[in-house]
């Protein structure tokens, strides 16, 4: 474990958020996805690259240090012999001393070195070599501290356009896409991947760097001290990194294995838990634990094994490195006995020797995390390169309120190529109209609405509003004559104001209340604790169905459409509130063409025309009169909803 | 609760917690052992020109480092195994404590939370255990080490330790005062981003037919810089917090050598002794770093702790009785003596003065609007949830004094969200009778209206079904559910409205075909569609948790106002008629 990665404090939280995330998916295309990541750092171009040059320049400075702490030790170190020498003595005369005494290496050793006999330490010369190496040291964590604050910049404004990309990607989207595609998995693409991203780019980019250079650097100074000892630490190098990469790819795939593993229990566990009374009723209590035992075990031995085998890395590059160690410690001690070589040059190589493992170790480890990272850039960029809905009409016609005439002309319409769904539909709407569409699921009644409100495009043939044919509108100029209550009432975090003010573009104070009290829903807003503050979320259980679907037709009443859709409205809260929600959507018809869906037969007998559906094609209409005397499919759709009352 | 929940799961293990502690030492003592050699051998062999005495003392420093390995990797080994297995031990723990929960304690903590306690939480415990036992507990062991080491070669030099460790440990814990609770706000800021997205997704329909996309965007964007902003004052105060150790790191350095070479002048200290000091120091000083990074971890596993524990200890409000008592025959016959149900400091209760007695062969329909304590009702039979009040008797023995197995053998139940379990068609209804046969299969699936349909699947019996089984409609998983209990011919059948996503016609057929099947069983079912209760034995209508009508369809409609304003609210008066 490394003390210096800035990086680790991904949004993911924690230093060491990256041993609970996946492991890294497989990238289908490295190079590309890599080169579009960095193309989208352009803006950061100047930015970067003067973050590049500090690193640069403070790795090479720094590098220096130990060099520099080394000549230290080397003036001490003499001025400690010198002081053992007798004084009176010159340089030359205590070498032939000594090697008349028999000590050849030591004779050898001062022979290369700057004693003075007699004289001790010089601490003005010391204090001078040690001023520079604070110099040194103060200068380079400087630059570092500026360019990772630099870097953090890039990071976060990089990451805050990509998430401003995909969001307008959203928009520009179909909403077929979003029919199809997973939810969860959109979610996660556009979050967890884009923090994935920035984790990468805030530790890779520059610890990358940082660690090349330093190896580089370092290299360069071991050889400069002695290339000898310099080609011992090179062995280092292919032994270090044979053995982590083998390590490391054994325990890649029993991290793998681990996922998996927690993905089939995380599941189980799931499905043993929505399903727990079934579990109990049906008397699989004790499979259930057995299950779960079974899946905990595998998981627990993948664990261990991942676990066990990741750790053996480290201590596996430390014997190696100790063995380095060893090895310039007697060739260098060999050298500097026979004086070769400084005392001094030997113990800044020690410490070279021991910056250069590091940065390699973590230069693997980086590895990783930038392929995960270019992964989830992948898996951002499909995402960004969706194909996106028709494009606006290039000259599109404006209209202001609409009457509200709608006409469908010969449209033919189908979800996929291999299942046809609407085939010649025709279809006149008077403004001021209710059409209720009734039939079977699958009729196609939804499909009807989508293609009004330009969420698909037909197929072939048109849609007309006013005799203006809707692609010749731009979407959001057509969207704008239609307000919309939905089976799924859809409330957002926010403000019960905002919630029904999301119907207009400007909502004021008094039109939220007037829609609200229009909507019968303006008591209820009245006796919460914050009245029209309060706040809702969509998951709030604070609010009966009955209640938000009255809210979302305050927001249809703040829209003031021309055209209403109800698709099954009341469907989803109970009959006896159904009543006071009729009631509301009654008063809100009023005046407008209107468009309703629904299952209950009994909510759409007023309705001026009544659409049967069946299997994509209008097959009756009418007045609800009408259709029951002739006896036809919606007399038996009727005779069925209500059969048994009739036989009471 | 951490140390508790530790030391509780920690306690099997306490042998191999004992030889980590030991192969810790061992690992520390060659670690310092090291530098001390590397003195020896500057100041023995390097300075005397010892060449021999070198290779000796090289050969004892490569047996010491491969001490070190061996140890590292039994350490790793022994935590490893540790660590895993007490969290395989946590969650088999959770997983049971949960299977016997009652859906009151489920409903309390709610599957999803359950699900991240026995997965994410016993990670972090695991996690934060596994680096606990690897390197937190090796920290102050190195750090002791170091120091007693640094003193012993030189006190006087080690007097620098007692200036830069408070400096170093100040400057981290400032730090970091810092950035725990900006890691907090940031997760908060994360949560918020993710939950306008799915939002944003959930209501993209209403959004664009409201036209609203940009004021969507707007309110991502606010979401988005919010985050920008705070995860930036993280990351730039770790921005600060390296460069600036590593200095005070390298500072250190160079102090040593000055007053080492002070020293050295002074009193005659050995020059291989400032070199190996120098590792000590920086032994010293990387252990409190680790030590502090390290704590960083404690908090989340902490709180994880805390959740994991709430689950361990939450009792089930539903106990099974040690002497189970058995009626002499089994008949499906059930009765609700004045029972009350309540949650506790409610002031409210959910259910009460419930009394009514459901008997074999009969269908008994239950009614109301929502929040009227239907379903409330129906869980108290299987003993999902306990009353508070009263009590309920099947076959005229209080379900309190059965055995729970024995409860639930005779019940076929349909839960209101019908609920697949991941595996195939065939799977599903096995869990009903797992000795079914196809023929017995079909004829069950015909029963339930869901011959049609599997039928037309490839496979058919053998089709795939997803877990809660999302591949099928909300119709056919219905029908899927309701043969899954007729496959268990149980004596008591409870369909908490089951039909409502069945239209109006299939509802119809299937209700007749299962009072045929199950014509001698106790028929329990919850509707919202008049239509499905009219020919009931017996109507029994809640309204705010007490029953104010019990009878016939008609009776009800002469008798009952809430009753009539059900039905009247779902068909025209004269249908009702």
């Amino acid at each position: 474990m490394s003390t210096t990665r800035p990086g680790q404090a991904g949004p993911r939280g924690g230093p060491m958020a990256g041993m609970f995330s996946p492991p890294p998916a497989k990238v289908k295309d490295f190079k590309t996805s890599l080169n579009r990541l960095l193309r989208e750092l352009g803006p950061e171009r100047k930015t970067l690259s003067l973050v590049l040059s500090l690193i640069t320049i403070s790795v090479v400075i720094g590098s220096f240090g130990p060099k520099i702490l080394g000549r230290a030790t080397n003036a001490i170190f003499y001025g400690f012999l010198g002081r053992h020498l007798p004084g009176n003595l010159t340089k030359a005369q205590a070498i032939a001393d000594l090697r008349a005494k028999g000590q050849d290496n030591l004779a050898d050793m001062l022979n290369k070195s700057s004693v003075v006999p007699g004289a001790g330490i010089d601490f003005s010369h010391v204090a001078k070599i040690l001023l520079l190496a604070i110099g040194v040291y103060v200068i380079a964590s400087f630059l570092m501290w500026i360019q990772a604050y630099l870097m953090a910049g890039v990071t976060q404004r990089s990451v805050f356009r990509l998430r401003r990309l995909a969001e307008e990607k959203i928009g520009r989207l179909p909403l077929s896409y979003f029919d199809t595609q997973s939810r969860g998995d959109l979610l996660s693409r556009v979050t967890n991947d884009i923090d994935n991203i920035a984790n990468s780019l805030q530790q890779g980019l520059s610890q990358i760097l940082n660690s090349l250079l330093t190896i580089i650097s370092v290299l360069v100074m071991m050889v400069w001290i002695s290339w000898e000892l310099a080609l011992v630490s090179l062995i280092a190098i292919p032994i270090s990194i044979f053995l982590s990469v083998r390590i490391a790819k054994r325990s890649q795939r029993e991290f793998v294995a681990q996922w998996d593993w927690t993905g089939k229990l995380n599941g189980h566990v799931e499905e043993m838990h929505t399903g727990h009374s079934l579990v109990k009723v049906f008397g699989r209590r004790k499979s259930a634990i057995d299950d779960f035992g079974k899946l905990n075990l595998e998981l627990r031995d993948s664990s261990f094994r991942a676990q066990f085998i990741s750790s053996i890395i480290q201590p596996t590059t430390q014997l190696v490195s100790n063995l380095i160690y060893v090895g310039i410690a007697v060739l260098g001690g060999y050298r500097v006995a026979t004086g070769s070589m400084s005392l001094g040059d030997v113990q800044a190589f020690i410490q070279y020797s021991r910056q250069f493992a590091m940065p390699l170790a973590q230069i693997a480890g980086l590895m990783n995390s930038v392929q995960s990272g270019v992964a989830s850039a992948e898996r951002l960029f499909e995402f960004l390169d969706a194909a996106e809905q028709e494009p606006e009409a290039t000259d599109p016609v404006s209209i202001g309120r609409a009457v509200g005439e709608v006409r469908f002309e010969n449209v033919f319409f189908s979800y996929s190529a291999e299942r046809p769904l609407i085939e010649g539909l025709n279809l006149t709407v008077e403004p001021g109209e209710t059409i209720a569409i009734v039939g079977p699921t699958g009729a196609g009644k939804t499909t009807l609405v989508n293609l009004i409100m330009r969420f698909y495009e037909v197929n072939s043939g048109s849609i007309t509003l006013d005799g203006i044919d809707i692609r010749s509108l731009s979407r959001d100029d057509l969207r704008r004559q239609f307000g919309m209550v939905l089976q799924d009432t859809w409330l957002f975090d926010g403000t019960m104001r905002e919630n029904i003010g999301f119907g207009s573009q400007n909502p004021t104070l008094e039109s939220v209340e007037a829609a609200a009290k229009a909507a019968n829903i303006d008591h209820f807003m009245r006796s919460l604790a914050d009245g029209y503050e309060s706040v809702v979320s969509d998951d709030n259980s604070t609010v009966s169905n009955g209640e938000r679907q009255l809210i979302t037709i305050a927001r249809a009443f703040m829209a003031d459409p021309a055209i209403l859709i109800l698709d099954e409205a009341t469907s989803s809260v109970d009959t006896r509130t159904e009543v006071i929600v009729q009631l509301a959507m009654k008063k809100l018809r009023v005046g407008r063409t209107s468009f309703v869906i629904a299952h209950r037969l009994s909510t759409i007998r007023d309705a001026d025309t009544i659409l049967v559906m069946d299997k994509g094609k209008i097959i009756e209409h009418g007045r609800h009169e009408e259709l029951m005397a002739s006896k036809g499919f919606y007399f038996e759709l009727y005779a069925t909803q209500f059969a048994a009352a009739l036989d009471s | 609760m951490l140390v508790k929940l530790l030391k509780e799961f920690l306690h099997p293990y306490r042998y191999q917690v004992s030889a980590i502690s030991i192969l810790l030492l061992i690992q520390s003592i060659a670690n310092l052992y090291l530098p001390n050699l590397n003195a020896d051998l500057i100041n023995n062999g390097v300075a005397k020109g010892d060449i021999s005495y070198i290779w000796k003392i090289g050969f004892v420093m490569l047996a010491s480092s491969a001490l070190v390995m061996g140890a590292s990797i039994m350490l790793a080994y022994l935590s490893a195994k540790v660590s895993m297995s007490l969290g395989a031990n946590l969650r088999a723990s959770v997983f049971s404590a949960v299977e016997s929960f009652s859906t009151r304690e489920l409903n309390k903590f709610g599957a999803p939370s359950l699900i991240t306690r026995n997965t994410n939480d016993v990670q972090q415990v695991q996690m934060v255990l596994f680096m606990g036992l690897t390197m937190m507990l090796g920290a102050p062991i190195t750090g002791i080490g170091a120091s007693i080491m640094a003193v012993k070669t030189n006190a006087k030099l080690s007097l620098l330790l007692i200036v830069v460790i408070p400096i170093m440990s100040t400057l981290i814990w400032v730090l970091l005062r810092r950035i725990v609770p900006l890691f907090r706000i940031m997760q908060i800021k994360i949560d918020r981003i993710n939950l306008v997205l799915r939002e944003q997704l959930s209501g993209i329909r209403v959004i664009r037919a409201f036209v609203k996309t940009n004021f969507e965007e707007r309110r991502f964007a606010e979401a988005s810089e919010d985050l920008m902003i705070t995860t930036l004052s993280v990351t730039r105060t770790f921005a600060v917090m390296f460069p600036l150790l590593m200095l005070i790191l390298n500072l250190t350095s160079v102090a040593v050598i000055w007053f080492g070479g002070k020293l050295i002048n002074s009193s005659g200290m050995q020059i291989g002794n400032l070199i190996a000091f120098l590792a000590y120091i920086m032994q010293i000083l990387s252990s409190v770093m680790m030590a502090v990074m390290m704590s960083l971890m404690i908090p989340r596993a902490a709180a994880s702790a805390d959740r994991i524990q709430e689950v361990l200890m939450a009792p089930s409000s539903v106990v099974e009785t040690q002497s189970p008592q058995s009626p002499a025959t089994r008949t499906g016959k059930i009765e609700f003596r004045n029972v009350e149900f309540r949650y506790p400091g409610a002031e409210q209760p959910v259910l009460s003065g419930i009394n009514f007695t459901a008997l074999p062969g009969q269908f008994t329909a239950i009614v109301g609007s929502t929040g009227s304590g239907k379903s409330t009702l129906i869980n108290l039979i299987p003993r999902f949830i306990d009353p508070t009040l009263g009590e309920i008797l099947i076959d005229d023995i209080n379900i309190r004094d059965q055995g729970l197995e024995s409860v639930w053998e005779n019940i076929g139940l349909v839960p209101q969200r019908a609920f697949l379990f991941g595996g195939t068609v065939a799977s599903n209804i096995r869990y009903g009778d797992q000795n079914a046969s196809e023929d017995e299969m079909w004829e069950v699936l015909k029963t339930a209206q869901a011959k049609d349909f599997v039928e037309e699947l490839s496979e058919k019996l053998q089709a795939p079904v997803a877990q809660g089984g999302t591949n099928f409609s909300g119709g056919q998983r219905q029908r899927l559910a309701i043969a899954r209990a007729i496959a268990k011919r149980p004596l008591i059948y409870i369909l908490d409205d089951s039909f409502s996503a069945l239209d109006f016609a299939t509802d119809a057929n299937l209700r007749a075909a299962l009072e045929e099947s199950a014509k001698n069983s106790t028929l329990i079912v919850v509707a919202q569609r008049v239509s499905t209760i009219l020919n009931a034995d017996q109507i029994i209508v809640l309204d705010q948790g007490a029953i104010v009508g019990k009878g016939k369809h008609r009776e009800l409609m002469n008798s009952c106002l809430t009753y009539r304003e059900i039905v009247l609210s779902q068909l025209s008066p004269e249908e009702a008629a």
